[in-house]
């Protein structure tokens, strides 16, 4: 993987981090009802790896389409998945419903998994897995198995760079509103980010289809 | 539907900012009646530079002897809520059960706000197979939906009765929220503390029993609700029931604080059997229980004169209180108690739940009373439904309790009517002169404000 790519994961870490709809605005919530900063914080950690899992499953899963479908097929089926998610997020409003205020680590870390695989983040990533030649990533497979750790360690970086981000983000954004701004931001500044999303994924389908390395 | 860019301005993440909220402009009305003619949705002007401004502007007309009672946002500052956020949802629709009727109105008020347009009826026997439930009565929007409580089981008019959900987005019903009610049969309202995952229920009558009047049998044999029901919101478990007694009869409307970190709230016991008097009760977190008890008693009064008394109170001889509404601020400080019987409207301060301080008291009407209104006069009827603004400045309430229920005690003359009250910050009350707004023969029942009031909205953050 070439740094376009890493920047690329690095900032839909950010992309993610700052959409209150996937952690922080439950970890100022939590740290409101409790009254104490380290409530905050506590939450950060389970949300992070609910998230990593979410990320993981659908990297993992096609990585492994990689290798056994042609990479046009994948590639085309996987930008038509992308945009008709987004285009079904875009016209119909829905939002995952569990869970409530009294949460623990599980709770939270389930919470942010379905919040992150019900908006597709993982899926957000695909442009960036398929730019990836399946040739570079399969080619010596059968050849060597040092390879395919290679490629798994590759795929486990990138989904850490991608944690990491979020969880920076997502964690800068809850201190400052917990200790700063309060959340009158919520009223002014919190535009339709799941909107952006929806449109976000159409973009992420055209961007699989044309993008390669 | 295509979806807004920014959140819905009348969501408040608190109750402390839902505070500073614009005022109100316009006010809904739920105007059930008994001669025939169908029920309707008033719109009342409270826009005080309007030519218009305290009087009914629009009539939307509902189904015949429909009772539409209590009703609720589709949404509201709820769906802030940190593990549902939906803040796009708007606040848009009523949702308006007909408490006799079974039906469920859906009525839209985003194309003109002062003439609302029913867009859907959700008809008594959808709302029945659906639900299992029948006589819909309270709504509240919450985080994951919209919320509805009911009197009986669809089918039986019996026990039990409970709570349904319906969809935020299409209004349809997906059925029985509970999943162990355990004892709970009665019914009647609802509300909840989301920072504890914790909801509340109360308990009033089967239809039987209220329907034809108040049963004065079932009453003596203290056959009405005595008790509130303590829920598990994520489990849909009764975890535990708080008797009041059965001296007590009928409990009713469910304030918990607004604020979402304080575990407590309070709810009206509207008769003791041994004496006449309602009261007000505190319920509260202890340690991981909950416990409920008792902090301000109102008692009955004596007539002046006992041949006034209409004939269901003659043998008793007393005017009881009948508290069957009461109203807390957005900040919890001041709780509003209507006394249907005795036309009172009491002020407390209530900072401190367990100890309350009288702080106003204001007169209008009463059983034998009649006291008058500066702009119309002596006026049947007491203060019943009240709401709030969301600045904690100015109080409305209307005088129709129960159709049937406003024939047995005010049998002379039970026609609607709403006023207004002045809101001393620092406590006391008193009555704006100038506003009086008649209903002619209709009744007049709850009232919303437009954008939110002090129990349209739960909010999740402190």
């Amino acid at each position: 993987m070439d740094t376009v790519s890493w920047l690329s994961y690095t900032f839909l870490g950010v992309f993610h981090g700052i959409n209150p709809g996937m952690g922080w605005l439950f970890a100022v919530a939590l740290g409101m009802q409790e009254k104490r900063r380290s409530a905050v914080i506590g939450a950060l950690f389970p949300m992070a790896l609910g998230h990593a899992i979410s990320i993981a499953v659908v990297v993992f899963v096609i990585a492994l389409a990689q290798q056994q479908l042609p990479e046009e097929v994948l590639r085309i089926a996987c930008a038509t998945v992308l945009f008709g998610f987004g285009v079904y997020k875009f016209f119909r409003a829905r939002h995952p419903k569990w869970v409530g205020m009294r949460v623990n680590f599980k709770d939270l870390t389930i919470w942010s998994f379905l919040m992150a695989s019900a908006h597709g983040a993982g899926l957000m990533l695909a442009p960036l897995l398929l730019r990836t030649p399946a040739a570079e990533a399969s080619a010596h497979m059968h050849h060597a198995p040092a390879s395919m750790v290679h490629n798994a360690t590759m795929l486990l970086s990138a989904v850490g760079v991608h944690t990491l981000s979020f969880f920076v983000i997502m964690g800068i954004v809850a201190i400052i509103v917990y200790e700063v701004i309060g959340l009158a931001l919520l009223r002014k500044a919190w535009f339709n980010l799941d909107l952006l999303w929806s449109i976000a994924l159409m973009i992420a389908g055209v961007v699989t289809l044309f993008w390669k390395h | 539907m295509l979806q807004q860019w920014k959140p819905d301005p009348t969501f408040y993440p608190s109750p402390k900012m839902a505070i500073e909220a614009p005022a109100e402009e316009l006010a809904y009305v739920a105007a059930p009646r008994d001669d025939g003619k169908p029920d309707a949705m008033c719109v009342v002007d409270l826009n005080e530079a309007s030519d218009t401004y305290g009087q009914i502007i629009n009539r939307l007309e509902l189904g015949v002897r429909d009772e539409i009672h209590h009703f609720g946002w589709n949404a509201c500052s709820a769906a802030l809520c940190p593990y549902a956020p939906h803040p796009y949802v708007e606040r848009r629709y009523l949702v308006v059960p007909a408490l006799r009727g079974s039906h469920i109105y859906i009525l839209d008020i985003k194309s003109d706000p002062k003439a609302p347009e029913l867009v859907k009826t959700l008809t008594a026997d959808e709302v029945e197979d659906r639900s299992g439930y029948t006589r819909p009565h309270t709504v509240h929007c919450g985080p994951e939906g919209i919320y509805v409580s009911a009197l009986a089981s669809a089918g039986s008019e019996e026990g039990p009765g409970g709570i349904f959900l319906m969809d935020h987005y299409n209004f349809n019903i997906l059925g029985q929220w509970e999943v162990e009610r355990g004892t709970q049969s009665l019914s009647y309202d609802f509300w909840w503390h989301l920072g504890y995952d914790i909801a509340v229920t109360s308990e009033w009558g089967y239809p039987g029993m209220i329907e034809n009047g108040v049963s004065l049998e079932d009453l003596g044999e203290r056959k009405f609700g005595h008790k509130i029901h303590i829920w598990d919101i994520r489990h849909r478990k009764n975890i535990q029931t708080l008797d009041l007694g059965d001296d007590y009869q009928m409990i009713l409307e469910l304030r918990p604080a607004h604020d979402p970190t304080k575990a407590y709230g309070f709810v009206n016991a509207v008769l003791n059997m041994n004496d006449l008097s309602s009261s007000i009760w505190t319920w509260y977190k202890d340690g991981d229980d909950w416990g409920i008890q008792k902090i301000i008693d109102i008692p009955a009064q004596a007539p002046e004169n006992p041949d006034d008394l209409p004939p269901a109170l003659k043998d008793i001889g007393m005017i009881p209180p009948l508290v069957t509404d009461h109203i807390l601020s957005l900040d919890d400080r001041f709780l509003y108690v209507s006394c249907w019987g005795t036309g009172e409207m009491l002020q407390y301060d209530v900072s401190d739940p367990f100890n309350p301080k009288h702080t106003g008291t204001l007169e209008i009407g009463g059983i034998t009373k009649s006291h008058p209104h500066p702009a119309a006069g002596p006026v049947s009827g007491g203060p019943q439904m009240v709401e709030l603004s969301r600045d904690g400045k100015r109080l409305y309430f209307t005088n129709s309790l129960y159709v049937a229920w406003d024939n047995q005690f005010y049998p002379e003359d039970a026609n609607g009517w709403m006023v207004k009250a002045d809101v001393n910050p620092d406590g006391g009350l008193e009555l704006d002169p100038d506003f009086f707004v008649g209903f002619g023969d209709s009744r007049a029942h709850q009232i919303r404000l437009q954008g939110g009031d002090s129990s349209s909205d739960t909010f999740c953050y402190s």
